[in-house]
């Protein structure tokens, strides 16, 4: 290896200073920099586009509901829960894609250089929910349109058929992409708290798949009340096309949503400032 | 300039820097030496604000870490603990470090040039050797052009040529008028480099003198010297602090005495003096007792106890 003689030299007028923006940049940079990101980013998208084509492609009329994951897909079938039907998959993809953002920071090291340069760290929370919850937001978006318009091809001659300019279809489809971009934030938040991939994506996958399921061995009278606040239903809330009646309104799913994400984003705040990295 | 005083880190009921109170001045090297476990990391990462003291405080170029606008500016630091995302490429993670305070590109060159980094550069952090990874680092602890430059260990794992490289490096920062602080545990290293010394041993204070004052304390291992005429020169050198032993009837090992005096008083009544050494206790010997009741592994001998010679 050949080691260059030169002398660092120590300018007098230099503007070196943290900003906002800059953390900003860095954070942008950072996600880009790593082959995960662009790997999971990928699978997030194409199983939302894929599984919410090929719901649409197969579907019968006359076939019985089948038994699928929580969400749209196991309630009555519309032209969009059936296009929505991989956001489940989908959420989980992304809100693995934050942990591994936070993290990861923690299980490698990073976190070190990273907060040496940021040293008031709470910037470098809310950059990195914020590019992450950006990017996700435009991504899913844009697949939950595609996966809706690869599935009208196969709902042709169906009478469940819709278009994008029908009464809610637009709004539906970008709730999709907004709960997307929550969870992914959640995944950031969730990682900064506990600081281990395994223990946050754990959490993550327990609190969206599992509770709702352990939840309905609640007595009756309590899960009829609690279970609509749950964050997978308040979130499948904010995307389903038709209001049923045991859930929440798009709104007020969205307000609950995201009051989980800010609480989970609260804790993670405070765990950041007060303890040592 | 560093200043740390009375700065303690507790852990539970274990304390792991007790009331360390030091300063780390511009144009020179200190040492920050203590053996394994003394809580050498601990103080540095105090000192940038990653861990929180319990008690005590310490202030980098006259304020607090985190209240700095442009901290990369201020200090650049090394941690022993690799700092780096194994998936990153060493320029993007360069990069990256320099958006937070906008730096420019060109500076990023700059460090991986210096580093001796730039054919590695695009390759990913994680297949480098340790010793890339230190170049790495010191990189980047240059990035921000800072005032203070703080390295732990920073020689492990490099080639001879690279602890060459570091000791050249620190000691050209220092002249340009930099604060250079680097840890590590072995002193004959250190006081190549160094100018001060600060040792420390759970978590305590040992010393806090210069390598100059140290290497002669550590040489007053007094003067061997070789006679026929034993008996005679010792009662000739005998004197108020002057002590002699003996180990064979022609040896004697005085101290209190230089050998210039003693070669001049044996010459002046005429005894043949067949070897004057001065017996230099080395500075790793010299430093391992200093911390010897304080090493926090401390490993027993397997058959006798190890002398200092």
């Amino acid at each position: 290896m050949t080691v260059t003689e030169l002398s660092p030299t120590r300018a007098g007028t230099r503007v070196y200073k943290v900003t906002g923006p800059r953390v900003l940049r860095a954070e942008w940079a950072k996600f880009w920099s790593l082959r995960s990101s662009w790997i999971t980013l990928a699978v997030a998208v194409a199983l939302l586009i894929a599984l919410g084509s090929i719901a649409s492609a197969t579907y019968s009329p006359d076939a019985a509901p089948q038994d699928g994951p929580p969400g749209p897909g196991s309630g009555e079938q519309d032209a969009v829960s059936l296009a929505l039907l991989g956001v489940t998959f989908a959420s989980l993809a992304v809100g693995v894609l934050g942990v591994l953002l936070s993290a990861g920071e923690y299980t490698t090291g990073m976190i070190r250089s990273t907060l040496t340069a940021v040293p008031r760290r709470l910037p470098v929370l809310w950059t990195k929910a914020a590019v992450l919850g950006a990017v996700i937001l435009v991504l899913t978006t844009l697949g939950a349109l595609a996966a809706f318009q690869l599935g009208t091809l196969g709902l042709d001659d169906e009478k469940i058929a819709l278009s994008l300019g029908d009464d809610g279809v637009l709004r539906s489809l970008a709730g999709a992409g907004l709960y997307l971009a929550l969870v992914a934030v959640a995944g950031v938040a969730l990682g900064v708290l506990l600081r281990s991939s395994a223990g946050a994506i754990a959490v993550l996958v327990g609190v969206l798949l599992i509770l709702p399921g352990l939840a309905s061995l609640l007595p009756d009278s309590l899960y009829d009340n609690i279970n609509p606040y749950f964050p997978s239903n308040a979130g499948s809330a904010m995307y389903a096309l038709h209001e049923s009646s045991d859930a929440l309104s798009p709104g007020a799913g969205l307000a609950v949503f995201a009051g989980w994400v800010a609480l989970t984003l609260t804790a993670a705040a405070w765990r950041l400032l007060k303890s040592d990295a | 300039m560093i200043e740390a005083r009375e700065l303690t880190k507790r852990y539970g009921d274990k304390t792991v820097v007790d009331a360390l109170s030091f300063t780390v001045k511009p144009g020179e090297v200190t040492g920050f030496l203590g053996p394994n476990g003394a809580g050498k990391s601990t103080t540095m990462r105090m000192i940038v604000g990653l861990d929180a003291p319990t008690k005590g405080s310490v202030t980098v170029n006259g304020t607090s870490y985190a209240k700095h606008t442009a901290p990369l500016h201020e200090i650049g630091t090394l941690l022993e603990a690799r700092s780096v995302h194994p998936g990153r490429s060493a320029f993007n993670h360069l990069m990256a470090l320099a958006y937070t305070h906008g730096i420019p590109r060109r500076r990023v060159d700059e460090v991986i040039e210096l580093a001796g980094l730039t054919s590695v550069a695009d390759k990913r952090v994680g297949a480098f050797s340790l010793g890339m990874g230190q170049r790495l680092g010191i990189a980047a602890a240059l990035l921000g052009d800072p005032a203070i430059v703080m390295l732990d260990e920073p020689v492990n794992g490099l080639d001879p040529e690279g602890v060459l490289w570091v000791r050249n490096l620190l000691r050209s920062l220092a002249d340009e008028g930099r604060a250079v602080m680097l840890s590590s545990h072995l002193m004959s290293e250190t006081a190549m480099i160094a100018d001060h010394l600060v040792i420390i041993g759970r978590g305590r204070l040992l010393a806090d003198t210069t390598v100059d004052d140290f290497t002669r304390e550590a040489s007053g291992g007094g003067v061997k010297v070789v006679t026929a005429e034993a008996g005679r020169l010792r009662s000739l050198l005998a004197g108020p602090d002057v002590t002699i032993s003996s180990s064979s009837a022609e040896e004697l090992l005085v101290s209190g005495r230089d050998a210039r005096e003693i070669g001049r008083i044996a010459a002046g009544h005429g005894v043949a003096l067949y070897e004057l050494t001065p017996q230099a206790v080395s500075l790793e010997a010299a430093f391992m007792d200093l911390t010897r009741d304080v090493v926090e592994y401390q490993s027993h001998p397997v058959e006798t106890e190890r002398k200092a010679a």
